[in-house]
């Protein structure tokens, strides 16, 4: 029996690590969904009123809106008809399109944000957008990782001063004001710059796990016996040393994954992350300020909500699999 | 008059599978001022009995029955009261000194601990005390030695301390968990003498554990012969050596290369030499680890190389196999200086199996592509069906079931894996096959076993072997021709039967001298 099957043994008998799998598993296969356009394809319509709050909080809510409204007076026109009222309903009519006639709601499932779209189906779009990002910037991050660090263990000599200084150079810049930096000289907002951002500074921790790997197994004695048999340098990092590594690449991997959907967040709370026309939960929480002093909370909540619960799962999942993989630790 | 006797005592180890019993229902008796050797290979439950006794095994183990010292049932003692016994009553040495010992305290500081702890001494005292303790190990200086830390010693001297440190409190027990098998030939003898004279001199008890039975007698006046967590037999040493009543006892006595032994060494005659080494060295900084040698191996002929830990005679044959980078002199291979030939047709040519089993196989790899990667680099077979049965055939041909294709090293015991090791390097066919200490890590009855089939197949194959061990018997056994290496240094070189009858060269005497017979 392979040590892979070994290890995910091990994981079966770990019920936290099932439990938080299972919920990483339906995270992943609702933003599948989303992507494919199953669900929440139309996040972006105006389905409510502004602000409309969540259905099980209607009621007070309602009346509440209602009584503001019935203080607001019609405006006086002292008799005289509007010559273009019929032309203005006509116009009305027409962007609202064919819907027009039907009325915004006046509350939605979980409350709606300021332009009446349903914070449900932002939260589910948003699950998409984080975890694509998350786990995009991660491969990015954990791929280059390896390979420098392959690179630089395996060979040593001066290719390993290379990369140790470009090691250094990304390190010595706090972590932050390097995305930011990188964020501001691309200039350009989108899902695929943020991935870029957050793969191209992220790699470093991997690189020094990974490095220290290839060090200390560059030397054992299978690496020697491969060499013995003519393996190739490529052979014997790739084909030898890397599947003996792989689990802690497979580690660091789901760690950055539950870094960068962080890290994502705070990008596009801070402005420099997912364009307007994107949702993820960043930008719902950067909306949350505005709206919390008018006592609008749902948004916040449903944002806050899916984010914990992804990110928990998936540092649970993550200790689990690290027990797995490495059941000396324990 | 017993100081302790250990009645039904069981150990099991609950894991997820199943629980492993790794003591099962043993008695023994330690009596009063002697020494009792306890004797057995990997796994048979020697080292869990020692633990067993301090309270020393891990949460995980179950542990039943009487450990009885004193009257009193250590099983049942209660932590402060073992610790009050640790050390002071009962005190352990273990195999490996550097790992015992604290690399950031200097050793008086270590010595003076325990004294401080068990003794109440102040420091001045203390240190005094250590100092004594020294001296009476027969570490040389051991003023200056006082304020040294551990790195600052060698391996043997390390071991005088943490036996300084077991024997600073009088006790009545001294358990010496294998303390000389990390330790060269040389110095395990002075070692042994050591405990030995500690043991008179203070009156102690002994409880000697090792897997070694030609350190037995010089050191036990009682043996216990455990496997697999039983007891197959005990007695006086005499009785047990002279006349073994149990079938595994004989095995193992059997089983072990013996210096008296006739060497199997062949006439030379005219021979082609497949290898030849001139004035091979190699440095690392300003250490140099190999000076310069030079020999020749014939074709079918076996060339032993023994020398003690740091002589250099891994760095030779890593040099052989051009694992290494030579720093100065050639190897000709066929008289065709190394240098030009092609790695690939090189590494066909020269094989190597290392020392460690567990560490030279790649542990994701089954065994099926462990031995069919070398005929996929190598383009040997017409395609992955012809491969899979030629690695089958080799894993027959080295005693293992097909069934082994599939496994994994970690599915292997460590002689099986170095079946496999074997079978990877005759894959290439080799002429030349180095053996880097490829039977030290196993016990003398899978040692015995694997010689057997080494010698097999350099008849069958007819290879030449440089087979290097830090093991004069086991050489013996072997090899046509002997080198000995010493700093670096070739300093002798002659046919087997002559270099053990008659050795020429000071160091390979002490050598032979110090060997337990």
């Amino acid at each position: 029996m392979s040590l892979w099957r070994l290890a995910w043994r091990r994981f079966l008998r770990d019920r936290v690590g099932l439990v938080s799998l299972v919920i990483v598993i339906a995270f992943v296969a609702l933003a599948c969904a989303s992507a494919a356009g199953w669900v929440a394809r139309d996040w972006g319509e105006e389905a409510g009123v502004s602000y409309a709050p969540p259905r099980f909080l209607g009621l007070q809510v309602e009346e509440a809106a209602a009584q503001g409204a019935a203080t607001l007076r019609p405006q006086e026109t002292y008799g005289i008809a509007d010559p273009l009222a019929e032309e203005l309903a006509e116009i009305q009519k027409d962007l609202l399109g064919l819907s027009g006639t039907a009325s915004r709601a006046g509350t939605l499932v979980f409350g709606g944000d300021k332009w009446g779209r349903d914070v449900v189906k932002k939260a589910i779009k948003g699950t998409e957008t984080s975890l694509v990002v998350g786990l995009a910037a991660a491969a990015l991050a954990a791929f280059l990782g390896t390979l420098f660090g392959a690179a630089a263990g395996y060979y040593g000599r001066w290719v390993d001063d290379f990369f140790n200084w470009l090691y250094s150079v990304f390190t010595s810049i706090p972590y932050l004001l390097l995305v930011l930096a990188v964020a501001a000289v691309l200039n350009q907002k989108g899902t695929a710059t943020v991935i870029l951002i957050l793969g191209l500074t992220g790699w470093t921790g991997i690189f020094r796990l990974i490095r220290a790997e290839y060090l200390k197994h560059k030397v054992r004695e299978y690496v020697l016996a491969a060499d013995a048999i003519g393996a190739s340098d490529a052979r014997r990092m790739f084909a030898h040393i890397l599947p003996n590594v792989s689990h802690v690449v497979l580690v660091q991997l789901s760690l950055h994954v539950v870094l960068f959907i962080k890290s994502e967040v705070i990008l596009s709370f801070l402005g420099f992350g997912v364009g307007v026309d994107t949702v993820s939960w960043g930008s719902m929480l950067a909306e949350a300020p505005s709206e919390l002093i008018l006592g609008m909370w749902w948004q916040i909540a449903a944002a806050t909500l899916a984010m914990a619960l992804a990110v928990t799962a998936f540092s649970l999942f993550t200790d689990s699999v690290r027990d797995a993989l490495d059941p000396r630790l324990q | 008059m017993s100081l302790l006797s250990v009645r039904n005592l069981r150990v099991d180890f609950e894991t997820r599978e199943e629980p492993v019993h790794a003591v099962r229902a043993i008695s023994f008796e330690i009596p009063e001022h002697s020494t009792v050797a306890l004797v057995g290979e990997s796994g048979s439950g020697k080292s869990v009995t020692a633990l067993s006794i301090l309270g020393l095994l891990p949460a995980t183990a179950d542990v039943r029955g009487e450990v009885l010292y004193e009257g009193r049932n250590l099983i049942k003692a209660t932590r402060p009261e073992l610790r009050a016994l640790r050390g002071a009553g009962i005190s352990m040495i273990f195999q490996e000194p550097m790992s015992s010992l604290n690399p950031v305290f200097s050793v008086g500081f270590q010595i003076g601990e325990v004294l401080r702890a068990h003794r109440g001494l102040s420091r001045r005292e203390a240190r005094a005390a250590s100092l004594q303790l020294l001296e009476e190990v027969n570490l040389s200086n051991p003023r200056t030695k006082l304020d040294a830390y551990p790195h600052q010693l060698s391996g043997g001297e390390q071991q005088r301390v943490m036996i300084a440190m077991a024997i600073a409190c009088e006790p009545k027990l001294l358990i010496a968990d294998e303390p000389t098998s990390a330790l060269d030939v040389t110095v395990q003898k002075q070692i042994l003498e050591l405990i030995a004279a500690l043991q008179r001199r203070h009156r102690m008890s002994v409880l000697f554990i090792t897997h070694d039975l030609s350190l037995v007698h010089i050191i036990a006046a009682h043996v216990i012969v455990m496997r697999e967590g039983e007891i197959r037999e005990q007695g006086d040493v005499s009785q047990v050596f002279g006349a073994p009543r149990d079938d595994y006892t004989r095995m193992l006595l059997a089983a072990r290369p013996r210096l008296d032994a006739p060497s199997p060494a062949r006439a030379g005659g005219e021979e082609t030499v497949v290898f030849e080494a001139r004035g091979l060295a190699k440095d690392f900084g300003k250490f140099k680890a190999v000076k310069g040698a030079s020999f020749r191996v014939a074709r079918g002929r076996t060339l032993g190389l023994v020398g003690e830990s740091g002589s250099g005679k891994t760095t030779l044959g890593l040099l052989v196999a051009r694992l290494h980078q030579a720093s100065g002199g050639s190897g000709l291979l066929h008289g065709l200086d190394a240098v030009a030939v092609p790695p690939k047709v090189f590494k066909r040519a020269v094989q190597i199996v290392f020392q460690n089993p567990y560490a030279s196989l790649n542990p994701r790899y089954s065994a099926g592509e462990i031995l069919m990667e070398p005929m996929r680099i190598h383009g040997i077979g017409a395609g992955e069906a012809e491969r899979r049965g030629l690695a089958a055939e080799l894993l027959a041909r080295v005693g293992l079931p097909s069934s082994a294709l599939f496994k994994y090293p970690h599915e292997f015991s460590g002689g099986q894996r170095q079946r496999i090791a074997i079978a990877r390097s005759l894959t290439l066919k080799p002429q030349l096959l180095i053996c880097d200490e490829a039977v030290s890590a196993l016990d003398v009855s899978i040692q015995a076993q694997l010689l057997n089939l080494l010698r097999d197949l350099q008849d069958e194959y007819a290879m030449s072997y440089l087979f290097i061990s830090h093991d004069l018997a086991v050489v013996k056994s072997m090899a046509d021709e002997v080198m000995v290496m010493k700093d670096g240094e070739i300093v002798e070189m002659a046919g087997a039967e002559q270099l053990y009858s008659d050795p020429k060269h000071p160091y390979t005497r002490t050598l032979l001298a110090s060997v337990p017979q």
